[in-house]
């Protein structure tokens, strides 16, 4: 690779030497183990696996309730963040902080905390019983999971776009006559877009791939509270290194789409943000 | 329709940025709100627009009391310095964008629509930047599309806050007339605010200049360049030359030399006050020999002859600059080279002398 | 220019009594701001608060003299010990990856530059199950290398090795991530001035770039060091969970939780939980700081233009 260097600034060899054998030996080489390995399987047994029931069920709890938990980050980070950037009101700075805690917390920790909350005689759990709703050790109880871990992406991704949207905008609309309601409508939304639909995709791609915040609260009952990343625990556990391959292939093959699918997203948000 | 502002007070925490104004502008006026910045010239505009709410005072609009209207309700037409259009609608969308977001009733049809907003771009010469994106139009279209969209609604009133700061010299020169035509077509009242005095004089019919939240003076062009009323109104428009004198005997003597002066507040001054005395570059003859009627020795430092008038740079004996600008003719008459030893003297009586 | 954005629907104490009615021209109603305000806080309520509340009471649920005993007995202060090993290791080799990957990035152009950029996101589309999991079909009895470890006695899986490993293979973005935006904001213009007057690579890099990137750089450690200490889903299948020996704090409070020991659990949560506040608190501040230089450093134009 040769580097058309922007200047005369030394040290391309060393740093693009040492970038690249680092991300080969801890990244690279792990990683190319799943392809390696579910190639010595054999196409039919690499089949068998991923369309068996018990791995269906769990594509389709882990999308559906990924995609719950980021439809519900969505709505309400786009809230929160609004009330971050729009009002004020005491203890702001502390409960903007506070936004990043699913980002800084151990998942373990979120996990046995929220099935310690939601469980029958948990604080909300408690709460929940008399109306007939039980969320730990349900599907729901995993959607809560998925929402607590994913709640910092919409807030983090639309907020630098909020804060950064001219007022002038909306004083515009206004001088033209527009309601508060349809300036929100046609204005602000509209620039606001492209942030919630990044934040969305990465809080659904986290999701899919979240463990440890979903372990304690599902349960893990096969066909009923399994998602993906639990069922290829199990699988490991049970020394079916094939099976878990093949499924942790599918799931990786997923995340690199959605990883391309979410920067070439934010790559152009970034470029209409830049431009006019 | 008329604008009146009375007594405004505006304050934004400790800085006070608009104390006590009070200003009237006719029907079909254009008005211009000239002054440095921190002046208050926007802040005003923005409180015409209901953008703004001050603290004390009021503001009447076509006689109505208008203060507590909202912004909506008010049917001003307004111009942002940066634009402010609908980056992701098309040209089209948003000169039509005042037009859709009328209450069902008063809604023109989407053919009423389409009519207007053509015309609209026919006027502004835009008329190919319908489907196109705000991005992909210069700066000096982008304001005439922004223009176009204020216009849209039939605003009673169009308020421009430095609408043309952000272009290029030339573009800027071609919006000014642009916007003095639009005027005269359209018969609309008209407010803009700028710091360029060029544009205010050039623009307007009547200019009003601000300073500290003050309204120094308001009239024509031609009354604020000739017979400017405070020393900040002197020294803000045009060039102007400032020197240090003393009151005696209703006479101003600058450094011992007596200026004959007519005008200004000197008359009313004690002996022994100190006064400063504005004199226009063009106000000032050079000639080769002192006259007795009160002129002062200067050195030519530099001479401009580039342009409609040649523009000469002098220092007095004292240090002082001066500037002046005569006709190419005369310069070839003195034959003025830089090093010459000249005098200096006040041509006609319209030098402006006010006491300190 | 100042906007009045009032309080929930109060305005601005200098109003007279007429104008409390009349609101900013872009603000919604009271009733609007309320609503709104509230279901914020009501969602943040219920999905932050009562959990950061919860890991506390939990764990002061049998007595101060309980948690003491929790944290302090010999398993917690192994798993401590792992842990602190873990994050020491891991967080320094990924900081020079993060100077070198940033350095490369940010100061030259090249093809593939794209490709290494989203390379080093690849942990973030990993799940952290499968980013343990590869470390044991490299490393495991049965994985690729397993005969050649076997032979040489070398334990990698179900040892500190692989906790390390895949800590690091969890962790490396992070740095990273942190240096490229604030490299490519800082420019080279100084290290080309430092270069003019002589300095070499090293010295330009140690006494321009790294002063001027202490911020993202300090942040970037805090970040990653919270990470590598409360990783759990990849440790988990790396470390086999043989207690006193493979346990990080985070795989300690699962096998306590498992084993109904619920008050020792949210004890030593709790302390992994004040890690993260602390975190969030150094990102408060750090961030603060950057936002702070980049205002010193913009231009004086913008602000000119809002003052009137």
């Amino acid at each position: 690779m040769k580097a058309r260097s922007r200047n005369v600034i030394p040290g391309f060899g060393l740093t693009m030497g040492y970038t690249i054998v680092y991300l080969s030996l801890i990244a690279l080489i792990p990683l190319s183990t799943i392809f390696l390995k579910t190639a010595g399987m054999g196409w039919h047994r690499f089949w068998t696996v991923i369309v068996s029931p018990r791995v269906v069920a769990a594509y389709e709890l882990s999308i559906g309730a990924s995609l719950a938990g980021a439809i519900i980050n969505s709505v309400f980070g786009f809230i929160v963040a609004w009330t971050l950037v729009r009002y004020r009101f005491p203890a702001k700075s502390i409960v903007d902080s506070l936004v990043d805690l699913p980002f800084a917390l151990p998942a373990s920790v979120a996990g046995i905390t929220l099935t310690a909350i939601y469980s029958e005689n948990g604080w909300i759990g408690r709460l929940l019983k008399p109306l007939g709703m039980k969320v730990a050790f349900t599907p729901l109880g995993v959607i809560v999971a998925l929402t607590f871990i994913g709640l910092p992406f919409v807030v983090r991704t639309v907020q630098p776009v909020l804060q950064d949207l001219e007022r002038e905008l909306e004083e515009a609309a206004a001088t033209l006559g527009a309601s508060r309601l349809q300036t929100f409508r046609r204005v602000i939304a509209p620039a606001l877009m492209p942030a919630v639909i990044t934040g969305f995709a990465l809080a659904f791609a986290r999701a899919l791939g979240e463990y440890g915040s979903v372990v304690f609260i599902s349960g893990n009952m096969p066909m009923h509270t399994e998602v993906l990343p639990l069922l290829i625990m199990a699988k490991l556990e049970q020394f079916d290194y094939q099976g878990a391959t093949a499924i942790a292939l599918v799931m990786l093959v997923t995340s690199f789409a959605m990883l391309f699918l979410i920067n070439l997203l934010q790559r152009r948000s970034a470029v209409r943000h830049a431009a006019g | 329709m008329s604008i009146e502002v009375s007594n405004i007070r505006k304050a934004f925490g400790s800085f006070v940025a608009l104390d006590g104004m009070s200003l009237k502008i006719e029907t079909g006026e254009l008005v211009a709100l000239l002054g440095p910045s921190g002046s208050g010239k926007t802040t005003l505009l923005r409180i015409i627009a209901g953008l703004e709410i001050p603290d004390s005072g009021a503001v009447h609009l076509g006689g109505m009391e208008a203060t507590e209207r909202s912004t909506q309700e008010r049917g001003v037409g307004f111009v942002f310095q940066h634009y402010a259009l609908f980056r992701h609608m098309t040209v089209f969308e948003n000169v039509a964008f005042g037009l859709r977001v009328r209450p069902r009733r008063s809604r023109p049809s989407g053919d009423q629509i389409r009519a207007r907003v053509n015309e609209l771009l026919k006027l502004m010469q835009l008329e190919w930047a319908g489907p196109r994106y705000p991005s992909q139009l210069s700066g000096g279209q982008r304001q005439r599309v922004a223009l176009a969209r204020a216009l849209a609604v039939e605003p009673r009133v169009l308020l421009l806050d430095e609408p043309f700061g952000a272009l290029d010299a030339k573009v800027r020169e071609e919006l000014r007339q642009w916007l003095r035509r639009l005027h005269e077509e359209l018969h609309l009242t008209g407010v803009f605010v700028t710091h360029d005095q060029e544009e205010a004089l050039e623009v307007a019919t009547r200019v009003a200049v601000l300073n500290n939240g003050r309204i120094e003076q308001v009239g024509t062009p031609e009354e604020l360049y000739h017979r400017p009323a405070t020393p900040f109104v002197s020294g803000f428009l045009g060039n102007v030359n400032l020197f240090h004198g003393r009151i005696q005997d209703g006479r101003v003597y600058i450094r011992g030399m007596p200026i004959s002066v007519h005008n200004g507040e000197a008359r009313k001054g004690a002996d022994g006050d100190r006064a400063m005395v504005y004199v226009r570059p063009h106000l000032l003859d050079i000639q080769l020999v002192p006259n007795g009627k009160g002129s002062f020795p200067a050195t030519v430092l530099h001479i401009n002859a580039a342009g409609p008038r040649v523009k000469v740079e002098l220092t007095t004996q004292w240090g002082d600059a001066v500037r002046v600008e005569i006709d190419h003719d005369r310069m070839l008459e003195l034959k003025l080279k830089p090093d010459a030893r000249v005098y200096l003297s006040p041509r006609e009586n319209r030098v402006f002398t006010y006491q300190i | 220019m100042p906007q009045d954005e009032a309080v929930f629907g109060r305005p601005p104490v200098s109003y007279g009594d007429a104008r409390a009615r009349m609101r900013h021209a872009t603000s919604e109603a009271a009733w609007a701001r309320i609503l709104i305000a509230g279901t914020a806080l009501l969602f943040l309520g219920v999905f932050l608060i009562i959990p950061l509340v919860a890991v506390f009471t939990e764990a002061l649920r049998q007595g101060v003299r309980v948690y003491i005993a929790a944290i302090t007995n010999a398993e917690a202060r192994s798993a401590i010990r792992l842990t602190l090993l873990t994050a020491s290791i891991a967080v320094p080799l990924n900081v020079v990856f993060g100077l070198a990957a940033s350095w490369a990035i940010t100061r030259f152009e090249f093809r593939g530059k794209n490709l290494l950029t989203t390379l080093i996101d690849l942990p973030f589309a990993v799940s952290p199950v499968i980013s343990g999991m590869i470390f044991v079909l490299l490393f495991g009895a049965q994985g690729l290398l397993g005969d050649w470890l076997a032979a040489h006695d070398l334990r990698i899986i179900f040892a500190v090795p692989g906790i390390v490993m895949a800590t690091i293979f969890v962790t490396f973005p992070f740095v990273a991530r942190e240096l490229i935006p604030v490299m490519e904001a800082a420019g080279t213009e100084e290290e080309q001035a430092a270069l003019t007057l002589g300095a070499s690579g090293w010295q330009a890099f140690f006494r321009i770039t790294l002063p001027n990137v202490k911020w993202g750089l300090l942040y970037g450690v805090v970040i990653c060091n919270a990470r590598a200490m409360g990783e759990f889903g990849a440790v988990s299948v790396v470390s086999g969970h043989i207690r006193g020996l493979t346990n990080t704090m985070p795989l300690y409070v699962e096998i306590l939780y498992n084993d109904y020991d619920f008050a020792a659990s949210f004890a030593v949560a709790s302390l992994l939980t004040s890690l993260a506040l602390v975190t969030m608190v150094a990102k408060r501040i750090v961030g603060g700081s950057i936002r702070y230089e980049a205002l010193l450093e913009g231009t004086g134009d913008e602000m000119e233009h809002k003052a009137v």
